[in-house]
């Protein structure tokens, strides 16, 4: 009853292709952004911030990099940490030896950085697919751990290989307060979002989606499938690179490389299978859920009134990450953002059943 | 030259141990066209099991035996739940989702294991001599020194191998498994008995990872980064082919000796290390240049 | 379906095979076929499964390369081309087992036979804006064109995946159209069509031959659709050619009745 179409005609192409055609649509997404950048930082709590908020937003922009890759071209990809990893190191090198260089410019040069990275191992792509390609990419993963440990330059030499970041400003403002941080890791998150929807509705999106419904019918249309699968392993990389800048600067402070190791390949892939493959909004839901979880199951004996250790918790975790998984390759294999879907199908015919 | 020898044979027995692992992958992948990622879990968890049971029987006469024959009546009972729980929804589903299943799986198996038996490490004596061997005295001064224990791996990886190799090419159930690999709506349609057959597979494998689990065990200590071990099979797999039992075996050895080979004479030079990323560079190689592997075989895509 | 096929302004030889072989391992495909296309006609091949007139297809778009002899496309003559090479040349195609991208819309799948027209840069696709966003909605224009012409209208929104079998044909065919290609290759077309279903498809293709100019090479098995549609038959068996001409003289051909035909008794 509240949300229908009934009575909102589109008379232009243009209106059609818009990324919010209904109008409740529209007031959502306003809604969304009100609450998202205003109502959020006025409410919340530093520990709710900064320990929920802020990695959810980063997480959510590695996922959303990684569903162009793995939902939309079809490629599978295991080696997301380390594109982390050369995002974080690439900033990392550049404020540290170029002091004159804002941090978030430097983000976006190891943005390009990761790109270029990201190219090189996509290379592969084109000759193999499915777990082969997965192989290839965790050579990747293992490949770029072992450089960002032992290559003593990575880390400006630092003994201990634990290396901080300077803080991130621009112009006058220093990023400093768990509200500031939450607010600039929020822009940049919209902004990447608008940029991933613009792409995946035109004509490269299409030529990803072709690549990965049937290959060989899309080059015999003229997709180029060399093209096709570079530029989403580009694109890709520059999201999870920024990410990876991100996590390391305004997330942890100071790190080492274990930060990015293969589980935090596996979290994202799994962020991107639980919230929906080819779904931006699938990798929001995703990262939530899977930022979430853990925190929930720590709480939950708590609630509940049984103790249990820590250790056996985390044993929990991987238990109910695995049945997840399972159980939404299963019942719903497009996760999160179908389920979503299904219910403002649903809200579309509310009160009536059908 | 001694020194050199012994570099390549401790490679060589390195990788009879991955291949142990890289068996249960081609089992399972020749058997039903499925990359089951939860192989390493597996022998982590069959490892486990067996451990501490045999701690818990301790005061019985035969502890091994009695543990051995509860261990491997786990692996049917866990072949038989994958099955009717993950295997048969996603019955006619394409390889990554059955892929991103295991990998499902052995998160499930990392917990459950570690949850029941606890995450210490344990140490597993089932009867293998530990003392050295000398071989070699004629050609080399002073021999090669060659722990026995691996020996014995050698040994049993090379039965297990022949023994394999005779079921898939002898028998009905070989036949019938190779059947289901390449096609599962066919192999039904002919009446084999899809369920059934994949009971049969993930119970051969888990015993497969059982084994593997022992050799392991013995040697490293029953411990949490045996599941990593999986991670090492796979480019055992890309080298050797995923559907060669053979391909498993060459792939392992090659794997072993390169990574033993590279790390001691090339180590030095970049700080060590090249043990974690060897195999999976010389895989990526390999798949650039001949991506079915060693032994495995070509696809043609029919338009 | 008894019209006589109305009078075509048929041009010069756009399309020659010389003596094509083709094998895989130990399987001969095809084994020295040569023939001739000609501008705006509609040309069918015919022959019994297995006679090697999708591989046919397959050499002209470039998928398969042949092991020996040439294929002469407007003037130029090559023997290896990749597909979306022969796409840009203006050459589409459908396929016997539909190769719609089941992900996408109906829209979308049109829309990507647009592809090789759209050539707006990265950065304003990536705002959406400028000649990304004109460009879009230009080819939109023409793809709904498409769309009124072979009536899919109800169901541009809908994902490929869920049609019934005969509209999936017909996206197919709206998909290699929106490409305007001069050479159009269509795979057995009204393969499980029912009658009606059928006589659509004829007219699509009749319309598509007379409005747009399309040259068109079509496998088909249904031979009244042979007869009514085509301008010139070749008939394939085992490989090889066994009859080429008008529908007349190949259905009066001794070999070609052997092969498939049939006598009526």
């Amino acid at each position: 009853m509240l949300y229908r179409e009934a009575g909102q005609f589109k008379t232009t192409y243009g209106a059609d292709q818009a990324v919010f055609p209904i109008r409740q649509d529209q007031l959502f997404i306003a809604l969304w952004l009100a609450v998202g950048f205003v109502l959020v930082p006025l409410v919340s709590s530093e520990y709710l911030l900064r320990a929920i908020l802020i990695p959810f937003l980063i997480l959510a922009l590695a996922a959303l990099g990684l569903n162009l890759l793995v939902g939309y071209c079809g490629q599978l990809s295991l080696g997301t940490g380390g594109f982390m990893a050369v995002g974080a190191y690439a900033a990392y090198n550049l404020c540290v030896r170029i002091p004159a260089l804002n941090p978030l410019v430097a983000f976006l040069l190891a943005g390009g950085v990761s790109t270029l990275v990201g190219i090189a191992f996509g290379i592969p792509s084109l000759r193999i697919k499915g777990y082969y390609l997965a192989v290839a990419t965790l050579a990747a993963q293992f490949f770029l751990d072992w450089v960002f440990s032992r290559v003593a330059w990575f880390s400006n030499n630092t003994p201990s290989g634990s290396i901080t970041a300077p803080p991130v400003t621009l112009f006058e403002l220093t990023f400093d307060t768990p509200v500031k941080k939450y607010s600039l890791c929020l822009s940049i998150l919209v902004l990447f979002a608008a940029v991933a929807k613009n792409l995946v509705r035109g004509r490269m999106g299409r030529a990803w989606m072709a690549t990965r419904d049937m290959d060989v019918a899309a080059e015999i249309i003229g997709i180029r499938p060399m093209y096709a699968k570079l530029s989403a392993f580009a694109v890709s990389s520059f999201f999870i690179g920024v990410a990876g800048g991100l996590w390391a600067f305004v997330h942890l402070g100071s790190w080492e490389p274990l930060a990015f190791d293969v589980n935090r390949s596996f979290s994202i892939l799994f962020m991107v299978i639980i919230g929906g493959l080819g779904s931006i909004l699938g990798s929001f839901l995703g990262a939530a859920f899977i930022t979430v979880l853990p925190l929930v199951l720590n709480q939950l004996p708590q609630w509940l009134g049984i103790s249990i250790s820590t250790a056996m918790i985390s044993h929990l975790e991987a238990m109910i990450f695995g049945c997840l998984i399972v159980f939404f390759l299963i019942v719903e294999p497009l996760g999160l953002a179908r389920l979503w879907r299904i219910g403002k199908e649903k809200l579309r015919l509310w009160p009536f059943p059908y | 030259m001694g020194f050199f020898l012994e570099v390549v044979l401790g490679g060589l027995m390195a990788g009879v141990l991955y291949s142990l692992v890289a068996l249960g992958f081609v089992l399972i992948f020749k058997a039903s066209g499925v990359f089951n990622f939860a192989q390493g879990a597996m022998v982590l968890f069959a490892a486990l099991t067996l451990v501490r049971l045999m701690e818990i029987l301790k005061e019985t006469f035969s502890p091994f035996l009695i543990a051995l024959l509860l261990t491997i009546a786990v692996m049917i009972a866990l072949a038989w739940v994958i099955e009717r729980l993950v295997l048969r929804p996603l019955v006619n589903q394409p390889g990554i989702s059955l892929f991103m299943a295991t990998l499902g799986i052995s998160y499930v198996l990392d917990g459950f294991g570690q949850a029941v038996w606890g995450s210490d490490v344990y140490a597993l004596d089932v009867g293998i001599p530990k003392r050295p061997i000398v071989l070699f005295e004629s050609m080399v001064p002073g021999g090669v020194l060659v722990p026995s224990e691996d020996l014995a791996a050698a040994l049993i990886a090379g039965l297990l191998v022949l023994g394999l190799g005779v079921f898939f090419q002898r028998t009905r159930i070989g036949r019938a498994l190779r059947a289901v690999a390449d096609d599962h709506q066919a192999a039904q349609s002919v009446g084999i008995p899809l369920n059934t057959i994949w009971v049969i597979v993930w119970t051969v494998a888990g015993l497969v990872a059982l084994v593997a689990g022992i050799v392991w065990g013995s040697k490293l200590g029953v411990q949490f980064s045996l599941g990593l071990v999986a991670l090492k099979a796979l480019p055992v797999l890309i080298l050797g082919g995923f559907e060669s039992i053979v391909g498993a075996v060459v792939g392992g050895l090659i794997i072993g000796v390169g990574e033993k080979v590279s790390e001691v004479y090339l180590g030095p030079a970049v700080g060590g290390g090249i043990e974690n990323w060897f195999a999976y560079v010389l895989a990526l190689l390999f798949l650039l240049v001949r991506p079915e592997g060693l032994f495995g075989e070509r696809h043609i895509d029919r338009v | 379906m008894s019209t006589a096929p109305p009078q075509r302004h048929i041009g010069d030889v756009l399309l020659k095979l010389d003596g094509i072989s083709l094998a895989f391992g130990g399987v001969k495909a095809l084994d020295d076929v040569s023939f001739e296309v000609r501008s705006h006609e509609i040309r069918a091949i015919i022959g019994p499964n297995g006679a090697g007139k999708s591989s046919l297809l397959n050499v002209i778009n470039g998928v398969y390369h042949p092991s020996q002899g040439a294929v002469t496309y407007k003037g130029t003559t090559y023997r290896q081309m990749r597909p979306h090479e022969a796409a840009r040349r203006g050459i589409a195609r459908t396929f016997q087992n539909i190769a719609l991208f089941k992900g996408m819309t109906v829209l979308d799948n049109i829309m990507t036979g647009r592809t090789l027209k759209m050539h707006a840069g990265f950065l304003f696709q990536c705002l959406y804006f400028g000649k990304a966003r004109s460009e879009e909605l230009a080819h939109r224009r023409k793809v709904e064109h498409i769309i009124d012409f072979l009536q899919i209208e109800h169901i541009r929104k809908t994902p490929v995946g869920r049609l019934a079998y005969g509209l999936q044909k017909r996206v197919e065919l709206a998909r290699a159209l929106a490409a305007e290609p001069e050479l159009l290759l269509l795979d057995e077309p009204m393969a499980g069509m029912n009658l009606e279903e059928k006589e659509d498809m004829c007219r699509f293709i009749l319309d598509a031959n007379d409005e747009f100019g399309t040259t068109i090479v079509l496998i088909e098995h249904d031979m009244g659709v042979v007869m009514d549609l085509s301008d010139r038959v070749v008939v394939l068996d085992y490989g090889r050619k066994i009859g080429d001409g008008s529908p007349d003289e190949v259905r009066r051909n001794q070999a070609v009745i052997d092969a498939y035909l049939g006598v009526r008794h």
